[in-house]
Parts: structure tokens; C-alpha cells; sequence
């Protein structure tokens, strides 16, 4: 199975008004068990091409396909930048949403929601809502949510961006553990230059104006264990290639 | 020698001051103990003002003979009927304008439009096309009830954050399932700002039909006694409806407090 977004272009507004090219030539792939991270400077329509393979914007040309899933629908999970948990349910009620949706049985419904929510480490929050958790604990939950449904394809769109440095250090280990554990197909979205090279497998850079494939970088070090001395400074030349390539763009960004 | 110390204390402390619980029934204690003794001096007539004790025993009399039992009862089941019909149609019609841009653009002018007419005005065409008995009275209670209503949950809907529908539907739910796990919750708080609002149009209603065009219900009785001048069984059907909408308050508050338990 893989994942294949291919010939993807987006613009906005329309054709009196003048339009605006977000998007220009998207072509890659992703393969089964691969953790692709999209990372580009703001404004170059990272999070609008995610919403795209998302189901939750058209692509003006171009599409987005599952290749090789046999008789089924594919089945996806988004955990938002903005959590967007539902505020009336309860950490378990919210993890199971996806789950009563896919009209599982609520025997099974509670076994998966039961295994996600100690494998984010939150098994005493169970019946607490929303309102009465921490930025971190909330997002936690939200992962959780998207890993029960067990998706064909994960994304996530700047996950951690609202949290602060020291508790994003701590949830960007956790997911990699958690990742490790369920090994699924994920498309994650961030401007963090050092987090991308900490979980990808392979880096697509975006540039803007307008959001255009720069360069696919693959990240040749092991899952686990990047940010020891022993890989330092192979992951400090893959952070600073990065940089190089993204920096004219943010900079040009920042004048605007 | 010892430094100067230049403390620095909470300026704002005024802003978290505790204030015993029974400050709230001060006020309320002294309007009736001023009340009381204004009467007792005879300073005003009883014709015009009577004494709250006065009310208190005419209004245990009238409990024991029944004679508010006979009133209060049609009273609670025009108003019940009524704001239940009313506000079942409003948040349901409410649901519908929020979520569809079809029924939105068809439908919101014209509950606008009807929205600012004094709700009593259409009384009269009510009895002539329902005639004298509960339906008209029922049905204008219905219809005051409804337009707040309608227009609470309308903006409830549209204030339910965008990125919950966006969730809910990359978690596969149905457009049915969207409105009723995601739309029908986000709005509750407003909606029930409405149902407030509603319950003090729906006694106001439900008190001038009654003095229009009833022969029993508190509001009858109140103008019956107005018009004989027996002021003080006046004053205890006011009371009777003070304490009905009190109540009213209490219950929707303790239903929102059961259904809204993550606010």
C-alpha cells in the first residue's frame, strides 16, 4: 500500500479578483510504514496541502490516491494543530469517537480505547474533560483519538506547535516510542527544522510563492536514538542543509 | 542598620473579596421588613398597598380553599404545553437554518421579519382562527417562545468552531451524525441562553392571554381582583407568579447544569 499525491496544484480566490497559487507541481509518495515530514517556511501551504490528502480541501488540479488497499475505504486520522477535541466528552468518550463511527462493538471500542489511552500515558484521566487538562495532555488525547481508529494514513498538522519547548522535547520522544509501536503511515506537517530531522524517514522542503517541492531529503540515521552523541553530528548537517535551503524563503517571508 | 523595606502588597485584592452568604438575602429581607412597617404605620392605605403579612395569610386561606389549586393548574398546562411546543420547534428549526445555506437563505428573513411583532398583538387573529379556548392561548405562548429560541440556537450553530466539524467528519461521521454529535452539543449553551430568555416571554404571554381571554388561570384571577379592588388576593396571584417564574429559573438552570456538565 501506498499513498500517491500526484500533480497537486491549489489556488484561491478566483479568476476577477486575481488568483493566488498556494500550491505548483506536488508530486511524492508515501510508502506503507514510512514517516514522511512536510517542512517548508509559513505560507507555503504545508498545512493546506495537508488538508488536501486530508479529504478536507479539493486540490484545484491533480489528486490524491491509496494505491494497492484492497477492497476497503481508506481510513484516515488528523491529529489538528488545534486538537479540536470535543469539549462535551470525556477523554474516553473522545478517543472513541472514530470508533463509534466505524460501528465497532463497544466491547472492542473499549479495549482499543483502553490500550491508546495507557499507551499515551494518560489511564487515570479516563473521565476528565477536555477543559480540565494541560496544552500537552490535551494534544496526548488527540493522539490517542487518531491512533484507535488504526488509519491507513496519520497526519498531523503541526501537532505540538501550540506547546511549549520543554513539554514538545518530551511529546516529540513519546511519539516517536508510540510511533515505533504502531509503525503506520504518516504525514506530518511542522516548520521546526530540528523535529523533522528527529522523526522522518524522508523531509519533503517546500518553498513559497509559489509552495513547490525544493527538495526530498532522506534521512539516512536510525529511528531512535538521532539526538545522541554518537549520530550528532550527522543530524546537526541534516538540520543545517535544511536551513540552508528553506532560509532565503523565511526570511522573505518575514518582510511581508 | 537595618534597610528600609518597601512592601509590596496585592492592589487587586478587591477583586477576589468573599462575601457571606448572607448578604444576598439582606436586601431582599429589608424591602419586606420596610414594607411591613410602612403598613403597619398606615401610612398608605391597604386598598392601595397591603401589608406582605396580609398577603401571606389571605394566600394560605385561598391555598386551603382551593381556589388558587383551580387557577394554577390551567396556568401550568398552558405555559408547559406551550413552551414545549415552542421551544422543541425552535431548536429544531434552529438546527435546520444553522446547517443548511439553503433553508438559511430561504428561511432566516422570514423569522426575522416576524421576529419584532409584539407576540400578544396576534391574539386576537389567533381566537378568531382558533377560537376562545386553550389552542389560541397555547399557540401564542408557542409562538413567544419560538423566536428567541430559534435565533439562539441559529447562532449557537454558527459558532461551533469549524475545526470540530472538520474532526468529526475526518473521523468518518455522517452529515447526520456532524449535526448530532458535534452541532447539537457546540450549541447547547446557547440554546439554553434562548430557553432563558423564553421562559420570561412565555409567562409575560401567558399572563396578558389569560387577562384577555380566559375565565380561569392566574392572570384572570389577578384582573378579577383588580377590577372587584380586593387588592390583596391581587397581590397574592403576583405572587403566585413571582414564584412560578422562580421556579421556572431553577428547573432550566438545574436541567442546563445535568446537560451541560464540561462548561
Amino acid at each position: 500500500m501506498k499513498v500517491v499525491i500526484e500533480d497537486v496544484r491549489k489556488t484561491f480566490g478566483n479568476k476577477k479578483k486575481g488568483e493566488v497559487l498556494a500550491l505548483d507541481n506536488i508530486n511524492f509518495s508515501i510508502e506503507e510504514k514510512e514517516f514522511v515530514v512536510l517542512v517548508g517556511p509559513s505560507g507555503c501551504g504545508k498545512s493546506t496541502l495537508l488538508n488536501i490528502v486530508g479529504g478536507l480541501l479539493s486540490p484545484t488540479e491533480g489528486s490524491v490516491y491509496f494505491e494497492g488497499l484492497l477492497n476497503k475505504k481508506p481510513n484516515l486520522a488528523i491529529v489538528f494543530q488545534e486538537i479540536a477535541l470535543f469539549p462535551w466528552r470525556t477523554v474516553y468518550e473522545n478517543v472513541i469517537y472514530g470508533l463509534e463511527e466505524q460501528k465497532v462493538s463497544k466491547q472492542e471500542q473499549k479495549e482499543k480505547a483502553d490500550f491508546y489511552i495507557d499507551m499515551v500515558g494518560l489511564t487515570g484521566f479516563k473521565d476528565a474533560y477536555p477543559k480540565q487538562l494541560s496544552g500537552g495532555m490535551k494534544q496526548r488525547v488527540g493522539i490517542a483519538r487518531a491512533l484507535a481508529v488504526e488509519p491507513d494514513l496519520l497526519l498531523m498538522d503541526e501537532p505540538f506547535s501550540a506547546l511549549d519547548a520543554q513539554t514538545r522535547t518530551l511529546m516529540q520522544e513519546e511519539l516517536l516510542t508510540i510511533w515505533n509501536r504502531t509503525q503506520l503511515s504518516t504525514l506530518y506537517v511542522t516548520h521546526n527544522i530540528q523535529e523533522a530531522v528527529y522523526l522522518a524517514d524522508r523531509v519533503i522542503v517546500l518553498s513559497r510563492h509559489p509552495g513547490q517541492i525544493k527538495e526530498i531529503i532522506k534521512i539516512d540515521l536510525p529511528k531512535m536514538g538521532r539526538d545522541t552523541e554518537q549520530h550528532r553530528a550527522k543530524y546537526e548537517q541534516y538540520a543545517d542543509d535544511i536551513w540552508q535551503l528553506i532560509r532565503q524563503d523565511a526570511e522573505d517571508a518575514l518582510k511581508e | 542598620m537595618t534597610k528600609q523595606r518597601q512592601m509590596i502588597t496585592n492592589r487587586v485584592a478587591f477583586l477576589d473579596k468573599k462575601v457571606p452568604i448572607y448578604a444576598s438575602f439582606l436586601g431582599l429581607v429589608g424591602l419586606i421588613v420596610l414594607w411591613e412597617i410602612i403598613c403597619s404605620l398606615n401610612l398608605v392605605s391597604p386598598l392601595f398597598l397591603p401589608a406582605p403579612s396580609a398577603i401571606v395569610t389571605t394566600g394560605w386561606e385561598m391555598v386551603v380553599s382551593g381556589e388558587i389549586y383551580e387557577n394554577l393548574v390551567p396556568s401550568l398546562y398552558r405555559i408547559v404545553v406551550g413552551y414545549a411546543i415552542g421551544s422543541a420547534f425552535g431548536v429544531l428549526i434552529g438546527l435546520v437554518l444553522g446547517f443548511s445555506k439553503w433553508a438559511d437563505a430561504i428561511g432566516t428573513p422570514v423569522v426575522y421579519s416576524i421576529y419584532p411583532i409584539p407576540k400578544i398583538a396576534l391574539l386576537p387573529l389567533f381566537i378568531l382562527w382558533l377560537g376562545i379556548g386553550e389552542l389560541s392561548k397555547v399557540t401564542i405562548i408557542a409562538l413567544g417562545v419560538f423566536f428567541p429560541v430559534v435565533i439562539n440556537t441559529f447562532s449557537g450553530v454558527k459558532n461551533v468552531d469549524p475545526i470540530l466539524i472538520k474532526a468529526a467528519v475526518t473521523f468518518g461521521s455522517s452529515p447526520f451524525n456532524v449535526v448530532r454529535k458535534v452541532i447539537l452539543p457546540g450549541s447547547l449553551p446557547m440554546i439554553f441562553a434562548g430557553l432563558k430568555l423564553a421562559a420570561g416571554t412565555s409567562l409575560l404571554l401567558l399572563v396578558s392571554a389569560e387577562m384577555i381571554a380566559a375565565q380561569n388561570g392566574i392572570g384572570a384571577m389577578v384582573l378579577h381582583y383588580g377590577n372587584l379592588m380586593i387588592t390583596t388576593k391581587l397581590m397574592v396571584g403576583v405572587l403566585v407568579l413571582s414564584l412560578l417564574g422562580l421556579t421556572f429559573n431553577r428547573v432550566l438552570q438545574w436541567v442546563e447544569y445535568k446537560l451541560i456538565p464540561w462548561k
